[in-house]
């Protein structure tokens, strides 16, 4: 019984089982103008085994995702250690915050064009945006995480001897991570988006460029396979975040 | 443990306070909410800006930040850090203090043991009552071995069973450990079952400091006796020498035995808040012991007080706002209302 447990209803796969299900009979059955637009779940599968054998899909996965741990990685660590500055030193936050607020409004992609002439069609350019991408959330969230500490907490440490820096990496820190996660969770799938986005606007590498050229040549089947990575990374990312979550905090939250 | 000496202290709510605190002693800082006493803890344990001098036997500590005046601090909230279990709080502390590894499980060990909390020390604050949380908190203030303690109103959240629970602990153990001690409250019988001596601050300005008999029977001026409550004056029809100091004094139809040495007794004066009020009967023997109805009851800021008719006398009493909601009382139930012999003063 429980192997069977992931089909029952509370699991989250029963749905997703009855989604595909009826995805092949729609196109079996030729709902949508026939196989050519809407090809069957089964088509798909068939053709992203193609791909991986011929090693088209590995190849352009593997450059969206170190593009993606590269521009993710700088970006949240840049993000987290001014967000560490900004919110626990008011000269900084003074300092910066006029520059990084008048900067987030401005969508990631929105530095496409900028950095295509600055930095050129290469591997920097989807770095950089995912870069751009990671870095505001991470540091608003810290920043808040940093601040929302009880000033309480932070008397009591000093009246215990800690210093400036103890009370930072002892207490403030520990209790921002909740925030910080947050920033992390939510930037994590964003940065496979925007690096899709990048790849299918300037970058001819990748999934998002495979993207493009399955586009081109009318291949709906390549297309869906590109989308479905792309929902499988992002997802994945999420979880890999709410996972590592759940284990520095889930013992005293 | 060192002596704690204020002198001449001014900030935004403070006005010229002066005062010291003996080695060993427990000083209460009574007054209404927002007279200034949690300011003066802070000043004192160096948290915010004054001007003045405070020293700690007999050496300023002015110059000192807060995290290298050895004070243990007890705040109203626990502050108990959420990331960290029982065992990690109370030795949060020793490990800033750089203690070894040895040292740290034997101090840490003695103050779970001195709390009787030694079952709690895997658990995380989330996972705790209110009474738990603030005896974790004072071991956590106490495991440095800290100069002086400063405690601000720590158990007023707290169910009123609870609070006087944690108030006999504390007293046993501030004795025990012969610890420096400012205790915050706005509580009149908490201050009175807590103190050495007692200090009335109202407006950021130490209006009276002394012993509680004297702060309570004789304020010194009409500050304190406002925020005191008007006292119980009862005239005395006559009275007769029991013995061993003690005399039988006639008030309105009831005797009432107090400790007296002069040869005049005209009236009796009891304090509100020294008159023990219950519903049922209390054990023991009769003494100073009568039962009244309620003819009326007060709304107060801080404390609900009542009239209630004993004989041709009529007292007002009061209760902590936890105790009177408690017991439920009502104007025209009946209540009994015990005095304790050092309580009573003869004028």
């Amino acid at each position: 019984m429980n192997r069977l447990r992931w089909l029952k209803p509370g699991s989250g796969m029963l749905p997703i089982i009855v989604f595909l299900g009826l995805w092949e009979v729609a196109a079996r059955i030729g709902l949508f103008h026939g196989n050519f637009f809407f090809p069957p779940f089964t088509l798909v599968i068939r053709e992203s085994y193609q791909l991986t054998v011929n090693g088209v899909l590995p190849e352009n996965f593997l450059r969206s995702l170190l593009r993606v741990l590269a521009g993710f990685s700088t970006g949240s660590a840049a993000g987290l250690i001014i967000g560490i500055l900004m919110g626990y030193r008011e000269c900084v936050n003074k300092t910066l915050h006029p520059i990084f607020s008048l900067l987030y409004p401005i969508p990631a992609l929105g530095w496409l064009p900028v950095l295509m002439l600055c930095v050129g069609i290469g591997e920097m350019l989807p770095i950089i945006i995912i870069f751009i991408c990671s870095f505001f959330p991470v540091l608003y969230n810290t920043i808040t995480g940093i601040r929302t500490v009880d000033p309480n907490l932070v008397n009591a440490a000093r009246t215990l001897g800690a210093s400036e820096w103890k009370i930072l990496f002892t207490v403030a820190l520990p209790l921002a991570l909740p925030h910080i996660f947050t920033g992390l969770r939510l930037e994590a799938g964003m940065a496979w988006r925007v690096v899709i986005a990048a790849e299918m606007v300037a970058i001819p590498t990748g999934i998002g460029a495979l993207l493009m050229k399955a586009e081109s040549l009318i291949r709906i089947d390549i297309v869906i396979v590109c989308l479905m990575v792309l929902a499988v990374m992002c997802l994945s990312f999420e979880r890999v975040f709410i996972f590592a979550e759940r284990k520095l905090t889930s013992r005293w939250r | 443990m060192p002596e704690i000496v204020l002198r001449a202290i001014n900030n935004f709510v403070c006005r010229d306070i002066t005062l010291r605190v003996n080695n060993g002693e427990l000083l209460v800082l009574l007054g209404p909410t927002g007279a200034g006493k949690t300011t003066l803890l802070n000043i004192i344990a160096g948290l915010i800006a004054y001007q003045g001098t405070v020293s700690f036997n007999g050496s300023p500590v002015d110059n000192l930040p807060a995290r290298l005046r050895r004070v243990g601090y007890l705040f109203q909230d626990p502050a108990l850090f959420p990331h960290l279990d029982v065992r990690s709080n109370i030795a949060y502390g020793l490990k800033i203090q750089g203690c070894s590894e040895k040292e740290l499980s034997y101090r840490v060990n003695g103050m779970l043991h001195l709390m009787n909390i030694t079952h709690l020390s895997h658990r995380y604050p989330k996972d705790l009552s209110g009474g738990e949380k603030q005896r974790i908190a004072l071991a956590r203030a106490l495991a440095p071995s800290p100069q002086v303690l400063l405690l601000d109103e720590p158990f007023s959240s707290l169910d009123f069973r609870t609070s006087r629970y944690l108030m006999m602990e504390l007293r046993r153990i501030q004795k025990q450990l012969g610890i420096t001690t400012v205790y915050v409250t706005h509580n009149l019988l908490e201050a009175r079952e807590m103190a050495d001596r007692i200090g009335i601050i109202c407006d950021g300005k130490l209006e009276q400091i002394g012993l509680p008999q004297d702060v309570f029977f004789e304020p010194e001026n009409e500050r304190v006796s406002d925020f005191l409550g008007a006292p119980n004056v009862l005239d005395c029809e006559g009275w007769r020498t029991l013995g061993d100091g003690l005399i039988e004094a006639t008030c309105g139809g009831i005797k009432i035995v107090a400790p007296h040495e002069g040869e005049q007794v005209e009236k009796v004066v009891i304090f509100p808040a020294h008159i023990h009020v219950s519903r049922e009967r209390p054990p023991g023997p009769a003494l100073n012991r009568f039962k009244g109805v309620i003819t009326e009851i007060l709304a107060t800021q801080f404390l609900p007080r009542f009239r209630v008719k004993v004989g041709e006398n009529i007292f007002l009493a009061e209760l902590s706002p936890e105790a009177f909601n408690d017991m439920g009382l009502e104007k025209g139930g009946d209540v009994f209302l015990t005095i304790k012999l050092k309580w009573i003063k003869i004028i």
